[in-house]
Parts: structure tokens; C-alpha cells; sequence
């Protein structure tokens, strides 16, 4: 393999209901920073069925080329059509980096893509760095759940691929006046040549809780010590109107539901204020939430590692701090008390 | 009848791992083993669709020698025969070396019995990649299903799997010819304490184990450390954020302070009045 073929940096564009996905900007953001340290083009490969003018937004957003495969046969996802797509465009075009977010697609594809095109691929990169001279992508994760950072390399194959976790990376400002190139690419396989078939998509958009969009989020740990003491985590959280988070023991002794994990095994969150209450800070769980702008913790035990981690602390019981916050909180807020002065 | 072949992992429990403060290393000893928790239900669904399909379940997996006990694990959730792949060459593979190693032996498993689908989990808890699913896949030819949360049905009759696939807001029905591969996630099923007849045959069961001489047309070069694109250059503790302000006082006084700290950021609520 002669690696000076290779030039470029690409993020894949991961789109839903005709927009780009949050990720997929993030990485043109986060790209753009690799492709000018490399003094390369940053380009998108965006994929799917009467998607040209996503590509323009993508330029907007940073990308000096879209590569589009706008076909019928792409209308959904399945990883044998896009995998083909992509496949075809790495050789023809051959990228030195390539960006995936780290979605059920963005994995689901470039695992597929990586074991095809025999290179390299880093999982839910947290931080992404470039050597200047050599190219050579520095791809930061979380590893052995959270119990290590390490950063790997890939020295000898190209493309350099990483899935990149969403909420870590910025996207830029959107500018109207950049202008790009736009490549039409076009697709070669059949219909009938594909094995799999999408029957039906079901949103679940309304059950679904989003605690990655969330500004605020009151989060509950073992320290609640009971599904019924859990509760104090959504009265609290409706009070302020906050989304609730959980550890993952919670989740796991069943007192509130998956989607509302934080960390390693849940989800990344990045709010401007997360309330730990009774959450001990493992560190897969300090991994989804050391983001956040302003981290309040509440518990019982000085020692507890969450403490390391908090902007402000508060060593007590959950079940006396929280109700006083309770009270407080519509009081000071609607304006009827003044705290010290400041406000 | 349907030969489900499962592929699983050994791995420490990063759970209770500890670091070593004094070299920031992974003191690997202070975790016990255990079988990856997202293969034991990717094992208890290949048992699921063997009762109601009827056929069989094979466990497959790549490591070193103790490794064994994964597989009686397996064979307490209720699978029937277990291969392990063990040699010194396949160490320090990332997953695309390990997908190759993997689909080396389950080729070898296909001639002793056809293969109809394979299972994995969703990912390992120490590597958390999810990689090797979708490249083994990959390597056989076969359409990989990630991210499966329910299997509807498989019709071995008409070669056709259906399956329900899990998204960021929902899910999809996916329709796939047979064979192919799923990596299920952990909502898919519960896995039930074993019963006694199962960890009765557990406890004395000898897996069949494969080295590297065992396995058929095997390219040494994309085999562990040498097959590995990937190498990992550097490890390091995550960053501890500097620990914050401690509130002092009664609870009252911890409350008032918080709360001046909270009303800078006032628009940020959207207050309900209590009662």
C-alpha cells in the first residue's frame, strides 16, 4: 500500500427525515481542524435517496467537496448497499481519514467498511489529533469501560477510520458564503443483488427520551437506595423542568429505564447544569457526564469519587437536600426570595 | 433444524477493576473473569430459537486456556457443543485480526455442520467496539444485523430472517436472507439463573479446541499483533477534573448557597411551583 496516494479527510454524512444529523456536523467541524493542520481538502460522502441538497449544507458547515450517491436503492440504510457505496468511493478517491459519528449506523457501516477495505478502525473516539508530517491520525478513546484513555494509531493502512461519540466534538458556525464542489457519484449494484430489505421504520420519537439535547439533568445513583426513593429524582427534575439521568446501577436494580443512562454504557450528555444525586462516580459513568458545564453533586459519603469531579459539593442526604431544593427553588426563581445578594 | 452458532468472549469485569495509583496501570488481576454480558444473551437467544425451531447451538470463541470457563458458562444458558480457538498467535489482534481468526474457525465448524445463523453480542465490555460482529460477516459474505433488539422470526424453509433493529429514536424491520449474522442487544431477552441439569453438564464439559495448525488456508500475516492495523501507542488515566467547591453549614446553608450559585443560571429553568 503506498500511503502518499492517499489525501484528505472525510466525514460520512449521516442524515435523517431530509437533515444532517448533529454528529455528522460535529465531525465536519472537528475535520475541518485535521484537513487545515494537513494542509488537505475536507470532504463528505453523503449517501441516500434524493438527498443533493444536504450537500450544500455540508459546505456550509466546513466540507470543500461532497461526493453524493443519490439513488433510489439508497432510500434506507442497509449496510450491504452503503458499504458498496463507500467501498467505491475510498478507492476511487482514496481519503488518508475517515470520520464516522458513532451512531447505529455510523458503527454498523464502518465496521463493515473497515474489514473490507483491511484497515484500521477506532471505536467512539472521544479526541482526535493529526500528525502534521506523517499524517498520522492520533484517535483517542475511552477504553476497558472507561477505566483508561488510550490512543491508537493506525500506521500502515489507509484509510485512517474512527466512529466518533456525538456531543464531543463542535461543529462551526455555519457560513452561506463558502463555496464547494459538489461530485456526483453513482451507484453500480441492483436491487436484486441485495439480501436485505427495510420493512418498516418505526419512530418512537415521543417515548423516546433525549437526555443528549438536554439542558438541564437531575441524575439518581444507588444512594437513592430504593425504586421508590428514585422517585425524589423525577419530582425534583419536573420541579425545575429538567430531563432525569441515571448510573447504571440504577438502571440495573430496575428502577428506571435504560435510555436515561449516563455513561460508558449509556448515553454522552453535555448539559449546562447535571445534578449527582447519590451517584458515587464511577468512572464509567463520570466518562458520559465530565462534559457538562456546571456538575452539582449531592451525597452522602465525603469520599465518594464524584466529589473529584463536581463544580460544588454538597456532602448530606439526598432525601433532606433535595426537598429543601424543592422549596426553594419556585420561590427564588419566581423572584418572591433573593440569595445573597447576587442575583 | 438450525445449526445457531453464538460467538463469545471472556473478559474482565470493568466493573470492579482497579487501578493501580502508583504506575496509573490496570491492575488486570484485581478483576475476575467473566463471560462478556452482552454474549450471555446472545447465547440464551440461539437457545430461544433452538426450543422453538428445534436444532442446535454452538458457542465459539477466541483465548487463552482458561477461557474454557466462558464456554461451560454457555453451556449452563443451554448451548450444546463448544470450539475454542488457542494459540499464541492469535495474541494482540484488534478486531479486524480477530474477525479474520474467528471466521478461520467457524469455517471449520461450517464442515462439520452447516451454519444457518450466527450470534453475537452487541460488544465486549473491554474492548467496547462492536467490531467483530459486522466483520465477520463481512468476511463470509453474509449480511450482518446489528443492533438487534427482538427476533420476530427465521424460516429456515425459506431462507429468510426477520428481525427488529434498534435506533436512536426506535427501531426498524429488517428483512434478511439466511445465513446471516445478528449482534443482539441486551434488551433482546433475560437471561435466567441455569437450571441444574445444565450446570450439572457445565461443570464436566471439555470444549473442542483448535491451535492455529488446526484451522484450514489460514494466512499467518493477518493473524494477531501482525494481522492488527490498529496498535494502541499510548495509555493513560482519564483526566480527573480538580475537585470542586464543598458547600459548609448546615443543610439550610448549603441550600442558600447552591441556590446563588443556580440563579445565575436562572433561564435555564423552567419552574413549577410546588404544591
Amino acid at each position: 500500500m503506498n500511503l502518499e496516494e492517499y489525501r484528505g479527510v472525510w466525514v460520512f454524512l449521516e442524515h435523517k427525515e431530509g437533515s444532517i444529523v448533529p454528529v455528522s456536523l460535529e465531525l465536519l467541524g472537528a475535520g475541518r481542524a485535521l484537513a487545515d493542520k494537513r494542509g488537505v481538502p475536507l470532504a463528505g460522502l453523503l449517501i441516500g435517496d434524493q438527498v443533493r441538497p444536504l450537500a450544500q449544507t455540508a459546505i456550509q458547515y466546513g466540507a470543500d467537496i461532497v461526493y453524493v450517491y443519490d439513488d433510489p436503492i439508497f432510500h434506507d440504510y442497509r449496510t450491504e448497499s452503503y458499504m458498496k457505496a463507500v467501498i467505491a468511493c475510498c478507492e476511487k478517491h482514496k481519503p488518508e481519514i475517515f470520520l464516522y459519528g458513532a451512531t447505529s449506523t455510523g458503527k454498523d457501516l464502518a465496521s463493515a467498511v473497515a474489514t473490507d477495505l483491511a484497515t484500521g478502525l477506532t471505536a467512539d473516539t472521544t479526541m482526535l489529533d493529526v500528525d502534521v508530517d506523517t499524517g498520522l491520525l492520533q484517535a483517542s478513546r475511552p477504553a476497558f469501560g472507561g477505566n483508561i484513555m488510550a490512543t491508537i494509531l493506525c500506521k500502515k493502512h489507509r484509510p485512517q477510520m474512527a466512529t466518533v461519540r456525538p456531543k464531543v466534538m463542535k461543529a462551526l458556525d455555519p457560513d452561506q458564503s463558502r463555496s464547494g464542489e459538489i461530485v456526483e457519484e453513482h451507484a453500480t449494484m441492483r436491487e436484486e443483488d441485495l439480501r436485505t430489505k427495510v420493512l418498516k421504520i418505526v419512530r418512537e420519537a415521543k417515548n423516546t427520551i433525549r437526555i443528549d439535547e438536554a439542558d438541564v439533568i437531575v441524575a439518581g445513583g444507588k444512594g437513592l437506595g430504593s425504586k421508590e426513593g428514585f422517585q425524589l429524582i423525577h419530582r425534583f427534575a419536573e420541579t425545575i423542568g429538567a430531563s432525569v439521568g441515571a448510573s447504571r446501577d440504577a438502571v440495573e436494580a430496575g428502577w428506571i429505564d435504560h435510555p436515561h443512562q449516563v455513561g460508558q454504557t449509556g448515553v454522552t450528555v453535555t448539559p449546562k447544569i447535571y445534578f449527582a444525586i447519590g451517584i458515587s462516580g464511577a468512572i464509567q459513568h463520570l466518562v458520559g457526564m465530565q462534559n457538562a458545564g456546571l456538575i452539582i453533586a449531592i451525597n452522602k459519603d465525603p469520599h465518594a469519587a464524584i466529589f473529584q469531579h463536581c463544580h460544588y459539593g454538597i456532602v448530606g442526604d439526598a432525601f433532606e437536600i433535595v426537598p429543601m431544593l424543592m422549596e426553594a427553588f419556585p420561590k427564588a426563581v419566581l423572584g418572591e426570595v433573593q440569595y445573597g445578594g447576587k442575583v | 433444524m438450525l445449526h445457531i452458532v453464538a460467538c463469545i468472549k471472556q473478559v474482565p469485569d470493568t466493573k470492579v477493576i482497579k487501578m493501580n495509583p502508583k504506575t496509573n496501570t490496570m491492575d488486570r488481576s484485581s478483576a475476575p473473569a467473566i463471560l462478556n454480558p452482552y454474549d450471555a444473551h446472545a447465547v440464551e437467544e440461539a437457545v430461544r430459537l433452538k426450543q422453538r425451531y428445534g436444532g442446535s447451538v454452538s458457542v465459539l470463541t477466541m483465548g487463552p486456556p482458561p477461557a474454557v470457563k466462558a464456554i461451560r458458562k454457555c453451556v449452563e444458558i443451554g448451548a450444546d457443543e463448544g470450539y475454542m480457538i488457542s494459540d499464541r498467535a492469535f495474541a494482540g489482534a484488534d478486531t479486524l485480526a480477530t474477525s479474520y481468526a474467528l471466521t478461520k474457525a467457524l469455517q471449520k465448524i461450517e464442515k462439520i455442520q452447516p451454519i444457518d445463523l450466527i450470534i453475537c453480542g452487541k460488544m465486549t465490555i473491554d474492548g467496547d467496539t462492536g467490531q467483530v460482529g459486522p466483520g465477520i460477516a463481512r468476511r463470509l459474505d453474509i449480511p450482518p444485523l446489528t443492533n438487534v433488539k427482538k427476533v420476530v422470526e427465521v424460516n429456515k424453509e425459506k431462507g429468510y430472517a426477520l428481525i427488529h433493529r434498534k435506533l436512536e429514536d426506535g427501531y426498524e424491520v429488517v428483512q434478511s436472507s439466511l445465513p446471516c449474522l445478528f449482534s443482539v442487544e441486551k434488551e433482546i431477552n433475560e437471561v435466567p439463573y441455569a437450571p441444574l441439569p445444565n450446570m450439572l453438564k457445565a461443570a464436566r464439559y471439555q470444549p473442542i479446541i483448535w491451535s492455529v495448525d488446526d484451522l484450514d488456508d489460514v494466512d499467518r500475516t493477518q493473524l494477531g499483533l501482525k494481522g492488527s492495523p490498529t496498535i494502541v501507542a499510548k495509555v493513560w488515566p482519564p483526566e480527573k477534573p480538580k475537585g470542586g467547591e464543598m458547600l459548609e453549614g448546615s443543610p439550610a446553608e448549603q441550600v442558600d448557597r447552591l441556590m446563588e450559585v443556580l440563579l445565575a443560571k436562572k433561564e435555564l429553568f423552567r419552574v413549577k411551583e410546588v404544591r
